[in-house]
C-alpha cells in the first residue's frame, strides 16, 4: 500500500467525487420552496421528504463510512464481538416504531426542530433542553472527525496519504479538499443536498457489497475456506494479552457484553441529533412508520459487510492499524477500477453523514443556545444564518481534531459520544410518553449518568491504551461485563424516578407543559399540522 | 391549544386501550429483543449454512424476521387506528345527531 498511487483507482475515486460535489451544489434548487431563509428549510429540507428519501437520508446517515471501516476492522480484529452491531441494527426499528412518530407528530405541531425543543416544551425546563442540547453537540462532534478518518483511510490505500516523511501540509491537503467541498455545499444546500448524495451513496455501497459478496469468496474458495482460515487465525494467541485473538461464536463471558452492547447501542442511536434531523425532515407519521419496515435492509447489508472482516483475514491482508483492512481488501482482490468505486462508495459515505450531523449540530446550537441563552429575538433568516456559520465552524473543529490529535483520540471520543447521549433517553423518549418525571430529577439522573459513565470508560485500560480501552466494564451488583452507556442509563433512570419521588413528594415547582395529550397524535392533514411549517418561530413564541 | 376538544366521548364507544390486536402488535415487536438478546441461544458454529457459522447466518436470518414481524406490526396498527377513527366518527355522528333531533 505504500508502493505509489493507484492511477486508475484514484481516477475513478475522483469522478465520483466530482459528480457528487456538482450534485450538491445543484440540490439547493430540488424541491425548492418560497422561504428559503428559515431554518425549516436550510436544516430540515423544508420538511417534505416523503418515504424513500427519507430511507435513503436515514439511511446515508445511519450507516456512515466509519461503520463499513469499523464494523469489519472489529470483526477482523477480534472476530465474533465486532458482530454485535447487526443485532444492534435490529433492535433500533421495533424500538423507533414505538417513539419517533409521536416525536414527528409534536415537533410538527409545535415547529420543534431539535429533540431539545421538545424537551423544552414540554418539561418547561431551559436547564434541561440546554443538558440535552450540550450532550448531543459534544457526541456529535466526534462522530464527524470519524467520518473524515474513514476518509483517511480510503486515501492512505490509494498512496495519496503520503508516508511519516512527506510535509503535513501535502499529506492532508486530499482531506482538505474533500472537506472544503462538503462545507461549501453544505452552507449553500442544507439539508438538501446529503439527501440528494445519499442516493448516489447508497446506490454505490450496495453494488460494491454485491459484488464483494460474491466475487471475494469465490476468488477464496467458498465461506467454507474463509471461515476455517478465520478460526485459526483467532486461536492463535496475541502475544500483549497472553489470550487468543478471538473467536468465531462468543463465549460464556462474552454473552453479557454482546447483548448489553447491542442493546445500549439501539437505545441510543435515535438520540443523536442527525438521526432526528433526518426524521423530522419527512413530510409525515406515516413516513417514518413505514420506514422502519424498509430500513432494516440496511442492517442486512452491514451484516454482509461485516463478513468482509473474514475474508480479509482469509486473503492473508496484514495491517497494523485494523481500520485500513477492508479498503486493503478491496485493493487486493479488486480490478484497480472497480477499487475506485468500491473507495468511492466508502468516502462519499462520509460525505453525507458529516454533512447531516453538523447540519444537526448547528440546529442544536442555534435553536437551544443561540435563541435560548443569547439571542431570544432572533428572526428566522438570523437563525438560518447562525446555523449555517455554525455547521462550518462544526466541521472546522472536526478537522482541526483530525488533523492535530491521535485517531484514537477520536475514536475514544466517539466511544464517549455513546454513552453520553444515551443519557438524553429518559427526557426525550420519557417525556414523549409521560410528564410524570419531574424536570429537575431528569436533570440529576442526567448528570449522574454522564459522571458515572466518564469515570467508567476513563478507567478502562487495554494493551495498547491505559484509559478508554474500551466500552465495557464489570456491571456493579451484577459481576458480568456489560456496556457502560447501558450501565450508566439504568443508572440514571434510578437516580431518576427516586429524585421524581422526592420532589414531588416537597412539591417542588413543576415547569409548563406547552404540549397537549393529542398533539402526539397528530398526523399531517389534521388541524394544526402544516406539512410545510411557516417559519421555525412557531414553538418559540410559546 | 386553540383546537377545541371533540364533542364529550362515551366512555363506552371507546374500545379498552389493552385489546388482543395490540398484544399481538406489542409481541410482534418485542419478540426481538428476546431473540437477539438471549445470546447463549445462539452462540455456537453449527450447523454452518454454506459454510457460515450459525452465529452469524441465525442473527442475518433475524433481519429478515424482525423485518416481517415489524411489518406485521404496521399493517395492525394502522387497522386498529383506522378502525377507532371510523368508531369514535360514527359516535360523534349518532350524538350530533341525537342533539339536534
Amino acid at each position: 500500500m505504500k508502493d505509489g498511487v493507484n492511477g486508475v483507482a484514484l481516477a475513478v475515486f475522483i469522478f465520483f467525487f466530482v459528480a457528487v460535489t456538482v450534485m450538491g451544489f445543484l440540490a439547493s434548487r430540488w424541491r425548492r420552496s418560497d422561504n428559503e431563509q428559515t431554518l425549516d428549510e436550510w436544516g430540515l429540507g423544508g420538511r417534505s421528504f416523503g418515504t424513500w428519501v427519507t430511507w435513503f437520508l436515514l439511511g446515508g446517515d445511519l450507516y456512515t463510512a466509519y461503520t463499513f471501516v469499523a464494523v469489519p476492522a472489529a470483526i477482523y480484529a477480534a472476530g465474533a464481538a465486532g458482530f454485535f452491531a447487526v443485532p444492534y441494527t435490529i433492535l433500533v426499528y421495533p424500538l423507533i416504531f414505538t417513539f419517533l412518530p409521536r416525536l414527528w407528530s409534536v415537533s410538527h405541531k409545535h415547529g420543534y426542530v431539535t429533540t431539545s425543543d421538545f424537551v423544552r416544551g414540554r418539561f418547561g425546563s431551559k436547564g434541561l433542553s440546554l443538558a440535552v442540547a450540550v450532550t448531543g453537540i459534544l457526541a456529535t462532534m466526534p462522530y464527524i472527525a470519524l467520518q473524515l478518518v474513514g476518509i483517511q483511510a480510503v486515501l492512505d490505500v490509494m498512496g495519496v496519504g503520503g508516508g511519516e516523511d512527506t510535509n503535513w501540509f501535502v499529506k492532508d491537503l486530499p482531506l482538505l479538499i474533500a472537506f472544503g467541498v462538503l462545507a461549501a455545499y453544505t452552507y449553500s444546500s442544507g439539508l438538501r443536498a446529503p439527501a440528494l448524495i445519499a442516493f448516489v451513496k447508497d446506490t454505490l455501497i450496495y453494488i460494491v457489497i454485491a459484488v464483494a459478496i460474491i466475487y471475494i469468496p469465490i476468488k477464496l474458495g467458498g465461506f467454507d475456506e474463509i471461515f476455517a482460515k478465520a478460526g485459526e487465525a483467532y486461536n492463535q494467541t496475541n502475544p500483549a494479552t497472553g489470550a487468543p485473538r478471538g473467536a468465531l461464536a462468543p463465549g460464556e463471558a462474552g454473552q453479557w457484553t454482546y447483548a448489553t452492547l447491542a442493546l445500549g447501542s439501539a437505545l441510543a442511536l435515535f438520540m443523536y441529533p442527525h438521526s432526528i434531523t433526518a426524521t423530522l425532515s419527512s413530510r409525515s407519521r406515516e413516513v417514518i412508520r413505514r420506514n422502519t419496515t424498509i430500513l432494516p435492509l440496511y442492517s442486512l447489508m452491514l451484516g454482509l459487510l461485516a463478513l468482509l472482516g473474514f475474508m480479509a483475514i482469509a486473503a492473508g491482508i496484514k495491517v497494523e492499524n485494523g481500520q485500513l483492512a477492508i479498503p486493503q481488501l478491496f485493493e487486493t482482490m479488486f480490478p484497480d477500477w472497480f477499487a475506485g468505486v468500491a473507495f468511492a462508495a466508502i468516502g462519499i459515505g462520509a460525505l453525507v453523514p458529516a454533512a447531516i450531523m453538523s447540519i444537526a449540530a448547528a440546529n442544536l446550537f442555534t435553536r437551544n443556545i443561540y435563541k435560548d441563552f443569547i439571542k431570544p429575538d432572533a428572526t428566522p433568516a438570523q437563525e438560518t444564518k447562525v446555523s449555517k456559520l455554525v455547521s462550518l465552524l462544526v466541521k472546522v473543529g472536526a478537522l482541526a481534531f483530525v488533523l492535530t490529535m491521535d485517531k484514537t483520540v477520536a475514536i475514544n471520543f466517539q466511544l464517549l459520544g455513546g454513552i453520553w447521549i444515551l443519557q438524553t433517553f429518559p427526557a426525550l423518549v420519557g417525556g414523549l410518553f409521560t410528564r410524570w418525571f419531574h424536570r429537575w430529577a431528569l436533570l440529576g439522573g442526567w448528570a449522574v449518568g454522564m459522571l458515572y459513565g466518564t469515570v467508567a470508560a476513563y478507567g478502562v485500560a487495554s494493551p495498547t491504551q491505559k484509559h478508554f480501552g474500551g466500552s465495557s466494564k464489570e456491571i456493579p451488583g451484577i459481576g458480568e461485563i456489560g456496556y457502560i452507556g447501558l450501565t450508566a442509563f439504568v443508572l440514571n433512570v434510578v437516580v431518576t424516578v427516586v429524585l421524581t419521588f422526592v420532589l414531588r413528594a416537597v412539591n417542588a415547582p413543576d415547569g409548563i407543559d406547552e404540549t397537549s395529550a393529542e398533539d402526539y397524535t397528530a398526523d399531517a392533514g389534521d388541524k394544526g399540522v402544516q406539512v410545510e411549517l411557516p417559519p421555525a418561530t412557531a414553538g418559540a413564541g410559546h | 391549544m386553540s383546537e377545541t376538544p371533540d364533542a364529550p366521548r362515551a366512555p363506552e364507544e371507546e374500545p379498552p386501550v389493552v385489546t388482543p390486536v395490540r398484544v399481538v402488535i406489542a409481541l410482534c415487536l418485542i419478540a426481538p429483543f428476546v431473540a437477539m438478546l438471549w445470546v447463549g441461544s445462539y452462540a455456537k458454529i453449527d450447523p454452518t449454512f454454506i459454510g457460515i457459522p450459525f452465529f452469524y447466518w441465525y442473527q442475518m436470518l433475524w433481519v429478515l424476521i424482525s423485518t416481517a414481524l415489524t411489518m406485521t406490526a404496521y399493517t395492525l396498527w394502522n387497522r386498529d387506528q383506522r378502525a377507532r377513527k371510523a368508531a369514535r366518527q360514527s359516535a360523534r355522528k349518532t350524538q350530533n345527531g341525537g342533539a339536534s333531533a
